[in-house]
Formats: C-alpha cells, structure tokens, sequence
C-alpha cells in the first residue's frame, strides 16, 4: 500500500477524549464522528484536512478510552496514514481491525513537520519526505496483522474464514 | 523459560503449552463485554458476519451504564439497538436501567468473571478484573464483535513489570492513592503494551475494592492488563459471589519479568492526579490552595461500597462548602442498596451532597455533572485529560474518595489526614 498527503503534526499523549469527545459518543455515524474529529485539541482540523492527509505525533498517541469511534473519525476525516512514535495499544488494534493505517516510526516524526508532503510506501516499509527529501525505514507489521490489514479489517478476515 | 500469570493464562486458553512475549495467539473467551456506547458499534459489525447468534448466550455481556438513564434521544436509540440485539440473540447476562450498574463494578459483583478467566471488553476500563487473577482487557467494538461471534480473540502475548508490594497503607490511604503514585511513577505509557503484575507480602492488607480500583487503572500507564495474585481474599470474594469455580494461574519461579518495582504501601500518601494526565501525581507537601466547583464520587475506579463508606466517615456530621457541587454515584444497584441501608446516603444528603443513580455520567462529559469553562472538579474517576468532564477550559484533579470527601468540605483541595486532624 502506499500513501501520500500533507502532514498535519501533534504531540504526545494526544488521548481519545480529544480526537472524539464523549458528548458525540450518542452516534456512530461515519460522517458525523468526521465532523467533530480533533475539536477539543485542534478546532481548525475539520476545515483543513483533505483526504489523504497523513498524521504524525508523538508518544503515545490515541491513550485513554476504547471507543473504535476515534480512528473510525480518523479515518472517516480523510486521513490515510497516522505515523506515531508510539500508540497506546487498544487503540493501535482499533485501526488494524477497522482498515486504518498506522505505524511506529520515532525518526520520521522527529523529522518531518507540519504541512510538509509524504509518500509512505508500507509494503517496503519506506516514508519519504518529498519536501525535504530525507527518507524514513520502518519495521513491516507481523505477517498475521498484515493478513488482517490486506483482507480489509478482522469483520472480513472473519467472514472470508481466514480467522476461525 | 518460566512464564508470568497472565502468559499462563493466556496459553492455556490458546491450548498451548507455553508462549512467549511477543508471540501473536488466538485465544478463547470466557466473556465479552460491551456498553451502551460501544456496543452499537459492535453490533453493526456483527451484522456484516451473517452468523445467526452469539458464540455462547452465557459469555456475551452489555451493560447499560455510560449515558444510561439515557440522556437523549440518541443515547435512547443506542440503548434501544443493544436491548433490541440482546432479546433478539437470547443473551441472557443483559443489564438495563434497573438492574444495571457501572460495568466493573456490576460484573464482578454478579459473579460474571472468575480467577483464571480470559475476559475482553470494549472499555478500556476492562482490565479491572485482573483484581480476580483474571486477564482482561479493554478492546474496540469491533474485537466485541469478532468475540460474540466465535468467541476468540487475537492477542500479541504481553511481557511484564511485576510489582512488589510491602507493607501496609496508612489510615484514609487506599488503592487510589497507590495506583495514581505508580502512574506519577512510571508516566502514562510507563507499561506500554505490557501487563502490570502485583504480588508480595502487602497484598494481604489490600481489600478487594483496593485491588479493583487499582488494576482498573492499569490502562492509565498504558498496560493491556494488570494483574493480582490469587490468594484466600480472592478466592473468598469469587465465592460469595457466586462466580465459577476458580482456576488459580500463579507465575513461575523463573518467570522473566522486564522491571520489578518495589513499592512500599505504608509509605503512600493521600495522592492527587493535576490535569490534564493522570501520570501528573502530587502529595500535599506540593499542593497549594486550590478552590473546587464540584466533587465527584463514584465511577468503576471508586463507585463501591468501601468508597462509600470512607467517603461517608469523613463527611459525618459535616456541611459541603458552600458552592461545591458534591455528586455521590454508587456504582450499582446493590452499592446503592447496601449504602442506603448502612445510612450512607442520609449522611451525603445531610451534608449536602447528592445521591444519583448508577452511571458512568459525568466521569466522561457525557451527563450528571458537566463542567463549564474555568470550572474544577476532584473527581474520584479515572481520567483527567482535556475536557473530560465537559468544557475544555475546565479541570479534573483524580483523587481517592477520602480526598474527594475531605474536598468536598473545605472547597479546596484537601487531605483527609487533615480534616480528620489524623496524626501520621
């Protein structure tokens, strides 16, 4: 797979209350989640994102709750790739299971800034930064998370009888 | 190579002799859990999977209890889908308005979870059950819905930090204090990824609510799961509750741990979590004058009935603060029941405070206590970040229920050791 888009850039810690506060928790609509993602951290996302943008953030990202409704938001916003020097872990099997692309690579966030333009090619493991040219490895996901990945999420992995 | 409990338990339910961290399973399921926010979710995942019912009607759980009394119309709809969804797939452990209660504090206390159980629930909160020996922990909606259908789930086998604990906790000291102390310790990603162990010789002074509220926040460092040594305390509590029979998974001798900690429990203070991350842990000798709006008691971290009473011993014969809002949560109907019955709540009206029915509420903004902007709150719940309990502007400071009470009568930030004049 690969992905390109503008960063948008955060910090550490950025928990799930701020990425879909619980007072929009009363839905799970797609498109209407997409409208309140990151209000509480950043009200200027909604109006700026485009589709194929790409996250970048530092530790920890996506701490706190459970609720699958912030990478849905995420997702559901435009964003094709979140890059994070780490992610808290619910929230990093939220993504894998519901078909968000995310990974880990520290370097990449300490050099990449906000508004600069990525190509992140996953199958290889390789982001690069078009803007200024300097080039990211990542590690590849476990074959079996890879297996989730390709097949469209866990529901479909499921159904297909890939996971019994 | 030995293997810490929660590898154990985890081997065991993917049939394996042993396993090692790192390793990705497939594990089978003891009980699935969703709320009223997670659920509808899950549900419409479920839907996509063309399987006619649940893995197993006695191992799928839904709890109506975060914006439950519903608070609109929306939250009416999503309680409607679970209740609509649970009648219709037969599932027999369905608690709505009545019979329901906050999740963590509900589930063990119905005997739903047992030591030795593998249990995932989509909250994060899940991982209190490790106070039974079990592995639990918090997962999305969609894990949810892959787990009623078959009743697996995968997991990436954690390793460890195991905590040794000493010692005994000081009067109006509990769990809460001791558990925001590691997360002040360690930092919020301290056990990132891994399970957090708790053993040693201070475990036998620690109750069951303590052990509770202190694996309930276990997510708070990062950790898939925290997890407490069975011992007769243990056994005691799953028995009188009427939970399976037990299966006591205990670490081996060799068992490779990445950190051991000690931790002293006569050495923790009455400890208060500033904004906005719960990691941002201070004792009194650090906290100033710092006047409050409102006061929360309750929440699956402090809503049981030792809560209560703690709360209740300091708040006897005394007024709130004028302009404190003091909110008392019991976290099921039996806490309320027990808590009405002991005096509890009489005590909390005629101090001003008031009493609600069980909810998660105002613990994630959703009702029951929202604050505005410039507003404070000392809030015996779990989680301080950013507009949590309402307006961005506003703030949580975590504390136990004995700080929370003592709060709530000066209107500032207080220690119980203080307003109880206790001598330490």
């Amino acid at each position: 797979m690969k992905y390109e888009g503008k960063v948008i850039k955060y910090g550490d810690n950025v928990d799930t209350d701020v990425i879909i506060p619980a007072r929009y928790l009363n839905t799970s609509d797609h498109a209407e989640l997409a409208s309140h993602c990151m209000e509480d951290l950043d009200k200027t996302f909604v109006t700026r994102v485009q589709q194929g943008d790409i996250i970048t953030a530092g530790f920890n990202f996506g701490c706190g709750s459970s609720r699958e409704h912030a990478p849905i938001a995420i997702k559901a916003s435009g964003i094709s790739l979140v890059i994070a020097k780490s992610f808290a872990r619910i929230f990093y099997r939220n993504s894998i299971n519901i078909g968000l692309a995310i990974v880990e690579c520290p370097e990449a966030v300490d050099g990449i800034s906000e508004g600069d333009k990525l190509e992140a090619d996953m199958d290889n493991g390789i982001i690069r930064n078009l803007t200024t040219g300097k080039e990211y490895k990542t590690a590849p996901f476990p074959e079996f998370v890879q297996k989730i990945i390709e097949n469209g999420g866990l529901i479909n992995s499921i159904a297909e009888g890939i996971i019994k | 190579m030995g293997m810490t409990m929660t590898q154990k338990i985890l081997a065991s339910h993917a049939g394996l002799e042993t396993v090692q961290a790192g390793q990705l399973i497939l594990a089978s399921l003891d009980l699935v859990l969703g709320n009223d926010i997670t659920s509808p979710v899950a549900i419409k995942e479920f839907s996509k999977l063309n399987k006619e019912g649940v893995f197993d009607k006695e191992k799928v759980t839904m709890v109506m209890d975060h914006f439950a009394p519903n608070k609109d119309i929306k939250a009416a709809e999503q309680c409607k889908m679970c209740r609509d969804f649970c009648g219709e797939k037969e599932v027999v452990h369905f608690y709505d308005v009545g019979k329901m209660g906050i999740e963590h504090a509900l589930l063990p206390e119905q005997g739903l979870v047992t030591s030795g159980n593998v249990v995932i629930g989509a909250d994060s909160h899940t991982c209190t059950y490790g106070a039974l020996g079990a592995f639990s922990t918090g997962v999305g909606s969609t894990d949810m819905a892959c787990g009623m259908a078959i009743g697996k789930a995968w997991f990436k086998v954690p390793s460890a930090i195991k905590f040794n604990l000493t010692g005994k906790l000081r009067k109006y000291v509990s769990g809460k204090d001791v558990i925001l102390h590691i997360i002040g310790k360690i930092g919020v990603d301290g056990a990132l990824y891994r399970s957090m162990e708790f053993t040693g010789e201070g475990l036998s002074s620690l109750s069951m609510a303590d052990r509770l509220c202190i694996a309930n926040m276990a997510i708070e460092a990062g950790a898939k799961n925290g997890i407490f040594e069975v011992d007769d305390i243990t056994l005691e509590y799953v028995k009188s509750h009427g939970a399976k029979e037990p299966t006591v998974y205990k670490a081996d001798e060799d068992a490779v741990y990445d950190e051991v900690i000690d931790i002293n429990l006569s050495e923790i203070e009455p400890t208060v979590s500033f904004p906005h991350l719960p990691e941002n842990a201070k004792t009194f000798k650090e906290i100033g004058d710092i006047a409050i709006n409102q006061v929360v008691i309750g929440s699956c971290t402090n809503g049981r009935l030792e809560d209560l009473q703690e709360s209740a011993e300091i708040m006897k014969g005394k007024k709130c603060a004028d302009g404190v809002r003091v909110i008392v949560i019991p976290a099921t109907q039996q806490i309320y029941l027990d808590a009405m019955e002991q005096g509890l709540l009489k005590i909390f009206i005629e101090s001003g405070a008031i009493v609600s029915t069980p909810t998660c509420g105002p613990c994630l903004g959703g009702h029951m206590g929202i604050l505005t902007k410039g507003e404070r709150a000392v809030a015996t719940t779990n989680r301080n970040f950013v507009g949590r309990m309402g307006h961005v502007e506003s703030e949580v400071y975590l504390a136990s229920p004995a700080v929370a009470a003592a709060s709530a009568i000066t209107g500032k930030i207080s220690s119980p050791w203080e307003v109880m004049n206790y001598e330490v």
